[in-house]
C-alpha cells in the first residue's frame, strides 16, 4: 500500500531524556540476570582449554555428589540439536554445543554444571575432571596462509571495474601499503545471561540479546521446536555491539539444561567466558594500492582484505565496502579472503567490515595526500562520485561533502600546516588528522501492531529491542507523530518474540526497520478511522521492502582529531575528537548525539587500546579480561563533539538512517593520521600501542623537530 | 545460623537492618543481588576490573565483587537503590537523566555510587593524580573545585562500553556545582570545561 505522509505532531526531532532513564538510575530496571525466577538452578559453563582435539573422558559422576549439584550436561546426555541452525550467513557450528567429543577451538563449552547456588555450581565445575586428546592446532592468522580461500559473497561480489594495472602505471603517485588489525571484542558491560524454563508446553527465556524474534526463530530451529513454542524476552539489555546479535552459548546451554533437568536454569557467562565463547571481530590484514594524478584525482583503487575465519561457520568481515562507495575512480578492484583457523567463529562487532576496512582505506588516502602535498580534505572532495562507483546506482542522500566542509570549519582545519612533525609542546609532539567514512543503511522486514484503546491511548507492539540505543524512546516519538498524538498517549511494548516478525538491533537497521512498521500500522489505523475502540491493526513491511528501488543507501561522516604523542613513552593522548554525521533525519537529538559520541569513543578505543591477543602455543585468548583487554576509560576520553548535517533517506517514510555503527568507523584512521602528522611516522597496525609509537633512546629535551 | 561453611551476618542495606546467613564464599555483590533482591548493583566482571558493582560500605566506595559478604557483617551498605531521597532522585541521578549520562544503563549504578563517593572524597579534601600542583589541597585552604580532568581521573575505575563518559562527566560536574552551591561555595570551573575551546 502507499503510505500517506505522517502528520508530525512534533515528537520527532525533539530532545527528550530516554524513557527508561529514571528506572535505570534508580536501579529498578531489570536486566536478564536480575529477575528472580522461582526455583532457578544455576549453570556454570566449563570450557575446553585446548584449541583442537577431543574430549576423552568427563568424570561427571565424581561431581554429581557434591553439595547442591543438580546435574551435569555434556555430550553424552545433552539433547540433540539441529545442525541446520545458523545465523545470517548459514549453518553455525558454534551453536551445536555438547553434541560430540570434538573440540574445534579453545574456549568451546564442553559441559554445564548445574547446582542450587552459583557458588556450588562454580565449585563443582572447578572440580570436574576432563581428559582431552590434543591435536595440532593452527591459530596463526596471515593473509598468505595456505588455507586462505575467497570469502562468501553474501554481501555482493568482489569489484572489478576498469584496468587497475594500467591506471596505476599512468598514475603520478602510488601508495601500496599493508594494514593490520587485531581481534576486537564487543565487550558489552553486561555479561551474557539467560534463564530458561518450560511453562505450559512453551520454552520461556529471559535473555539479553539484540533481537528476541530472530533469536526465538533460530532457537526453535536448533531445538526442533515449533516457533510458537518459544518465547524470548529481553526487556533491558546491557549493551550489545554485535556480541548479542546471535544466539549465545549461555542461551543454548540454559535451554538444554532446563529441558533435561525440568526446572528453571540460569546460565550467566563469566567475563572470561564472554571473551572466549562469544564471537569477536576477526583479525584482518589488508593491502591498499591507490594511484592518483597530481591534482588528487584517483585513477585506481585496489583493496584486498583477508580476515580470520572458522571452518565451522561462515562469516564475512566486509572490509572493502568503503572502497566500493566512497570515491570515484576509473579502476576499482576489491578482493576478500577468509582464512579458516582453529578459532571461535567470528561475527559482527560494532561497525563490522568498515571499522577495519576504513582504517586501511582512510590511512592510505592520507598517504596519497601526503605524497601529493595536498590537503587530505581536498583529496576526498575531489573524488566525490556522481553515482555508485561500482554499481552505478544512484545515491539516496549522499552528504559526505557536507560532513567534510562542516567538520573542517568547526575544527578550523584551514589553519593546519600539512607537513608532519612541526609542532611540539615541551616533550610532546602534536598532530591533527581526519578521515571520511560511510556505513550502509536501510530497513529490513518487520511488523507492528497498534491498538487504539478505549481511553484514547495507543498500545504499540513491536519486537524491537533497546540495547542502549534509545530505541524505546525514539519509537515512541515515531508512533506519536504517525498517530498524530502526544507521546504520553503511546504505550510501547518491545523486547518480546511474541510480538511478531522484527529485525534485530543490528547492521544500523534496527530503528529504521521498526519505525517503518510502526508508521505503516499507524497509517492503516488512521485510514480505518475506527468508530469503536479498542481497535487493532497490524502491518508488515515485507512487501514494501521488496518494492524498494535498488540504490546506494549509506550514512556518512567525517572525523577530525588532535593528538599529543610522547615519543619518550609512546603514549598517545587524544585531545580533541570531532565527528560530523549525515545519518538521516534525527529522531531525538539528545540520544542520537549520545550514540554518535559513544561510537567515536569505541573508535578511539580500537585505535589506542583494544588488542585481542591469541597465544600461538595454546591457541587461547591471552587477555580475556578488562585488565588485559583494555577499553577506553574515563581518563582516556576528552570532551567529544558530534554534529549532524541535514540529511534524509527519501525512500524511508520517516527519513531516518542509522547511527549505531558509523561513529566507530573512521575514528581509528583519523587518529592514526594525526599520529603521523605529529611524529612523521606512519602507523599501519592497530592498536597504536606504546611499543609501536615509542622512539627508542628518546628522552625529554632530546626531541628533534624536522 | 553459622557453621563451617556459612555465616550469620547483618547488613544495614540502604538503612534497613537485614539479617541473613551466607555461604562464606558469597561476595557482597551476590548477597545484595540474590539474597536481598538489590539487583541495582551489577556484575560486569566479578574481578574488580569494571566498577559496575560499586557500592558504598560505611560511606566508602568499594567493588562489591571483591568484598566477601561475611566481611561486610555489621556494615552500612548503600546501593544505587538507596541514593534517592524519599520522593525524588538525588541531584546526581537527576543530572544523569537530564544530560543522558547513560545508554544501556548497565554501568550506571556503579557510576552513580562511584560519583557519589567522588563528591564526598573531594569535599573531604582528598587529592587525586589529576590535582593540579598550582591548586593543592591543604588544610585551611578552600578545596579547589572539581573540574573535568579531576572527575575523569577519579571515575576511571568505572568502565562504560557504551561510551557515555562525556555525559557522565558533565552530569557529575553539574551535581558538584549544585552541591557546592548548597555549601555557599562557588566553583571556579563547571560544565563549560567540557566544551573546550580550540580557537
Ligand atoms: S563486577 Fe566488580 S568490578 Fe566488575
Ligand atoms: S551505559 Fe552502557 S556501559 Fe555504560
Amino acid at each position: 500500500m502507499k503510505i500517506p505522509a505522517p502528520q508530525h505532531s512534533g515528537a520527532v526531532g525533539v530532545a527528550r531524556p530516554r524513557l527508561e532513564a529514571p528506572d535505570k538510575v534508580a536501579g529498578k530496571a531489570r536486566y536478564a540476570a536480575d529477575a528472580a525466577v522461582p526455583g532457578s538452578a544455576f549453570g556454570y559453563v566449563v570450557t575446553a582449554p585446548v584449541a583442537r582435539g577431543r574430549v576423552r573422558h568427563i568424570d561427571s559422576e565424581a561431581v554429581r555428589g557434591m553439595p547442591g549439584v543438580v546435574g551435569v550436561l555434556d555430550h553424552r546426555n545433552a539433547p540433540r540439536l539441529n545442525p541446520e541452525a545458523g545465523n545470517f550467513f548459514g549453518p553455525d557450528g558454534s551453536l551445536r554445543l555438547l553434541q560430540d567429543d570434538a573440540i574445534p577451538y579453545a574456549g568451546r563449552p564442553v559441559a554445564l554444571v548445574v547446582a542450587e547456588t552459583f557458588e556450588q555450581a562454580r565449585t563443582a565445575a572447578a572440580a570436574l575432571r576432563i581428559d582431552y586428546a590434543t591435536a595440532t592446532h593452527d591459530t596463526g592468522f596471515a593473509a598468505d596462509h595456505p588455507s586462505a580461500r575467497p570469502a562468501s559473497t553474501a554481501f555482493g561480489p568482489d569489484a572489478e571495474i576498469g584496468d587497475v594495472e594500467a591506471e596505476l602505471a599512468a598514475s603520478a603517485v602510488i601508495v601500496d601499503e599493508r594494514y593490520r588489525t587485531p581481534e576486537q571484542h564487543g565487550a558489552a558491560m553486561e555479561p551474557h545471561s539467560a534463564t530458561a524454563w518450560w511453562e505450559d508446553g512453551r520454552l520461556q527465556v529471559l535473555d539479553c540479546n539484540q533481537g528476541p524474534f530472530t533469536m526465538a526463530m533460530t532457537l526453535a530451529v536448533l531445538l526442533r521446536l515449533d516457533p510458537a513454542q518459544v518465547r524470548i524476552r529481553a526487556e533491558h539489555v546491557g549493551g550489545g555491539f554485535g556480541s548479542k546479535s546471535m544466539l549465545g552459548p549461555h542461551l543454548v546451554l540454559a535451554a538444554m539444561a532446563t529441558t533435561v533437568l525440568d526446572r528453571p536454569v540460569r546460565v550467566t557467562l563469566t567475563r572470561a567466558q564472554v571473551f572466549q565463547t562469544v564471537a569477536m571481530r576477526p583479525a584482518t590484514e589488508q593491502r591498499l594500492r591507490i594511484g592518483a594524478d597530481t591534482d588528487g584525482r584517483l585513477r585506481a583503487l585496489h583493496h584486498e582484505a583477508a580476515f580470520a575465519g572458522s571452518p565451522i561457520a561462515e562469516y564475512v568481515e566486509n572490509c572493502p565496502e568503503p572502497s566500493k562507495v566512497l570515491y570515484a575512480a576509473p579502476a576499482i578492484r576489491t578482493r576478500l579472503t577468509t582464512v579458516p583457523l582453529d578459532i571461535l567463529p567470528p561475527y559482527s562487532v560494532r561497525g563490522p567490515g568498515l571499522t577495519p576496512g576504513s582504517f586501511a582505506l582512510e590511512s592510505a588516502m592520507d598517504e596519497v595526500a601526503e605524497r601529493l602535498g595536498m590537503d587530505p580534505v581536498d583529496v576526498r572532495l575531489r573524488n566525490e562520485p556522481a553515482a555508485g562507483p561500482v554499481t552505478g546506482l544512484p545515491f539516496r542522500g549522499r552528504n559526505l561533502a557536507a560532513c567534510l566542509h562542516e567538520g573542517a570549519r568547526r575544527f578550523a582545519w584551514h589553519t593546519r600546516d600539512h607537513r608532519p612533525r612541526r609542532r611540539r609542546e615541551g616533550g610532546l609532539l602534536i598532530g591533527t588528522g581526519m578521515a571520511a567514512t560511510c556505513f550502509s543503511t536501510g530497513a529490513l522486514p518487520s511488523s507492528a501492531t497498534i491498538t487504539a484503546e478505549t481511553d484514547g491511548t495507543y498500545t504499540v507492539a513491536i519486537g524491537a529491542s533497546d540495547i542502549g540505543t534509545g530505541a524505546r524512546t525514539a519509537l515512541t516519538a515515531i508512533a506519536a507523530d504517525a498517530l498524530d498524538v502526544g507521546p504520553e498517549r503511546i504505550r510501547l511494548r518491545i523486547a518480546d518474540s511474541d510480538l511478531g516478525l522484527a529485525w534485530a538491533a543490528g547492521g544500523s537497521r534496527g530503528t529504521t526497520s521498526w519505525a517503518w512498521a510502526i508508521t505503516m500500522a499507524a497509517a492503516e489505523l488512521r485510514a480505518a478511522a475506527p468508530a469503536t475502540r479498542p481497535f487493532t491493526v497490524s502491518a508488515d513491511t515485507s512487501e514494501a521492502f521488496a518494492a524498494l528501488p535498488y540504490a546506494e543507501r549509506h550514512a556518512y561522516s567525517a572525523v577530525f582529531t588532535q593528538v599529543a604523542v610522547d615519543p619518550a613513552t609512546g603514549e598517545i593522548r587524544v585531545r580533541r575528537l570531532l565527528g560530523v554525521f549525515a545519518v538521516g533525519r534525527i529522531v531525538n537529538p539528545l540520544l542520537a548525539r549520545s550514540q554518535a559520541v559513544g561510537g567515536l569513543i569505541t573508535g578511539l578505543s580500537t585505535a589506542l587500546h583494544e588488542d585481542g591477543t591469541r597465544d600461538r602455543v595454546t591457541g587461547r585468548n591471552a587477555n580475556p579480561d578488562f585488565a588485559g583487554y583494555h577499553i577506553a576509560a574515563h581518563a582516556d576520553v576528552p570532551g567529544i563533539e558530534a554534529h549532524f548535517v541535514p540529511d534524509h533517506d527519501p525512500d524511508d517514510p520517516s527519513g531516518i538512517k542509522g547511527i549505531g555503527e558509523i561513529g566507530t568507523v573512521g575514528t581509528a584512521a583519523a587518529i592514526a593520521n594525526a599520529v603521523w602528522h605529529a611524529t612523521g611516522t606512519r602507523q599501519r597496525t592497530l592498536p597504536l600501542r606504546l611499543d609501536r609509537v615509542l622512539e627508542p633512546g628518546r628522552t625529554e629535551g632530546d626531541l628533534p623537530v624536522r | 545460623m553459622s557453621d563451617r561453611t556459612r555465616s550469620a551476618i547483618t547488613l544495614h542495606a540502604n538503612g534497613d537492618a537485614r539479617a541473613l546467613t551466607v555461604d562464606n564464599r558469597r561476595t557482597l555483590l551476590d548477597a545484595l543481588r540474590d539474597d536481598l533482591g538489590l539487583t541495582g548493583a551489577k556484575k560486569g566482571c566479578d574481578h574488580g576490573q569494571c566498577g559496575a558493582c560499586t557500592v558504598l560500605v560505611n560511606g566508602r566506595r568499594v567493588v562489591s565483587c571483591l568484598t566477601l559478604a561475611a566481611a561486610a557483617d555489621g556494615s552500612e551498605v548503600t546501593t544505587v537503590e538507596g541514593l534517592a531521597g524519599a520522593d525524588r532522585l538525588s541531584p546526581l541521578q537527576e543530572a544523569f537523566v537530564r544530560l543522558d549520562g547513560l545508554q544501556c544503563g548497565f554501568c550506571t549504578p556503579g557510576q552513580l555510587c562511584s560519583a557519589t563517593a567522588v563528591l564526598a572524597e573531594h569535599a573531604a579534601g582528598w587529592p587525586s593524580a589529576a590535582t593540579r600542583p598550582d591548586r593543592p589541597y591543604a588544610p585551611g585552604r578552600p578545596t579547589p573545585a572539581l573540574d573535568a580532568a579531576e572527575i575523569r581521573e577519579r571515575m576511571s575505575g568505572n568502565l562504560c562500553r557504551c561510551g557515555a563518559y562525556p555525559q557522565i562527566v558533565r552530569a557529575v560536574l553539574e551535581a558538584a556545582r549544585d552541591t557546592a552551591a548548597e555549601h555557599a561555595h562557588t566553583p571556579e570551573t563547571g560544565a563549560a570545561d567540557l566544551e573546550e575551546s580550540h580557537a
